[in-house]
């Protein structure tokens, strides 16, 4: 399976996402920015980093970048997509995921190591039971979520995955950020768009402390395989 | 070419943390009584005047200057 990995200027998690990729069975394709063609990848990652500066809200330029125009076509032919911190952001502002993320709630840029709990099915969670609690880090400056109605969301099945203590408690002693009902990751209404706050592809190797990022970059692979 | 100014606000019901670290600190140079602090952008642009100004400039905030999910904005013409 060929999974995209798109760099911005600004990206600075493509690299390690790329490594991910290639740790979970897949092949990285190096997509650009400037370029409309996804080069018929099966999915595509938008990785972490400051797209265009984070110039007027982080994402906000991004959204015009030529490879959004074809990931928007690729996504509404039910394209896998997932979005990690400004790839979240990115796919927000540009309308393919509900909410919006804000300033974190004690201003400060947090970075650490996070437990997540998941929530939903989706293609990016796929084999991975609900309620199933991972250690991925989190490093963002703006990741606070925020949407109209949380619940509501929920109820739609939209709510990826909650920030949690280590035995899945949602509570705001474990709120990374401020995030409204705890809220971490985030789906379309089709299932096939995702963001995440957190950074599964920088928890690919044992040396750096957890390996619960591959269950879920791994997860489309299974799928992928189930569907064939 | 017509000067326009825009202010972007987060809308009354999302939190504003800047601004709350603002009202926070006000006190300790002595400024007391101060109560909803918000923070929020204002966007200068010069703009040629083809005659549907303000419906241009609507639909550029709308589109690019402001988050319609969390922000609010209000065009001023010069």
């Amino acid at each position: 399976m060929r999974i995209g990995v798109v760099t911005f200027p600004g990206s600075c998690d493509d690299r390690d996402a790329r490594y991910a990729v290639s740790l979970i069975g897949a092949e990285p394709v190096a997509l650009w920015h400037g370029e409309a063609d996804l080069q018929a990848v099966e999915a595509v990652l938008l990785p972490g980093g400051f797209s265009y500066g984070d110039y007027l809200r982080c994402g906000a330029i991004a959204r015009f970048s030529p490879v959004l125009g074809a990931l928007v076509d690729f996504a509404g032919r039910g394209g896998p997509v997932l979005g990690i911190c400004n790839g979240f952001q990115v796919l927000c502002e540009a309308g393919l995921l509900p909410g919006a993320l804000t300033r974190n709630a004690g201003l400060r840029f947090v970075h650490r190591r996070q437990h997540i709990r998941v929530e939903a099915a989706s293609m990016w969670t796929a084999g991975v039971e609900a309620g199933a609690v991972f250690d991925i880090p989190v490093k963002h400056g703006e990741g606070r979520y925020v949407h109209p109605d949380p619940d509501e969301l929920a109820a739609a099945g939209q709510v990826l995955a909650r920030y949690c203590g280590p035995d899945g408690t949602v509570d705001a002693t474990h709120n990374p950020n401020g995030s409204m009902a705890g809220i971490a990751g985030v789906t379309n209404a089709a299932g096939n768009v995702a963001g995440l706050m957190p950074h599964p592809e920088h928890a690919v190797d044992a040396l750096l402390g957890s390996t619960d990022g591959r269950r879920i970059l791994g997860a489309v692979l299974a799928r992928a395989r189930s569907a064939a | 070419m017509a000067r326009v100014h825009i202010d972007v606000m987060l809308k009354d019901e999302i939190l504003d943390p800047q601004g709350q670290a603002i009202e926070r600190a006000l006190p300790s140079l002595g400024f007391e009584g101060v109560r909803g602090v918000r923070v929020g952008k204002h966007v200068v642009l010069d703009v040629d005047d083809r005659g549907d100004l303000e419906e241009q400039v609507a639909d550029m905030a709308d589109k690019l200057l402001a988050n319609p999910v969390i922000e609010r904005f209000t065009v001023r013409v010069e």
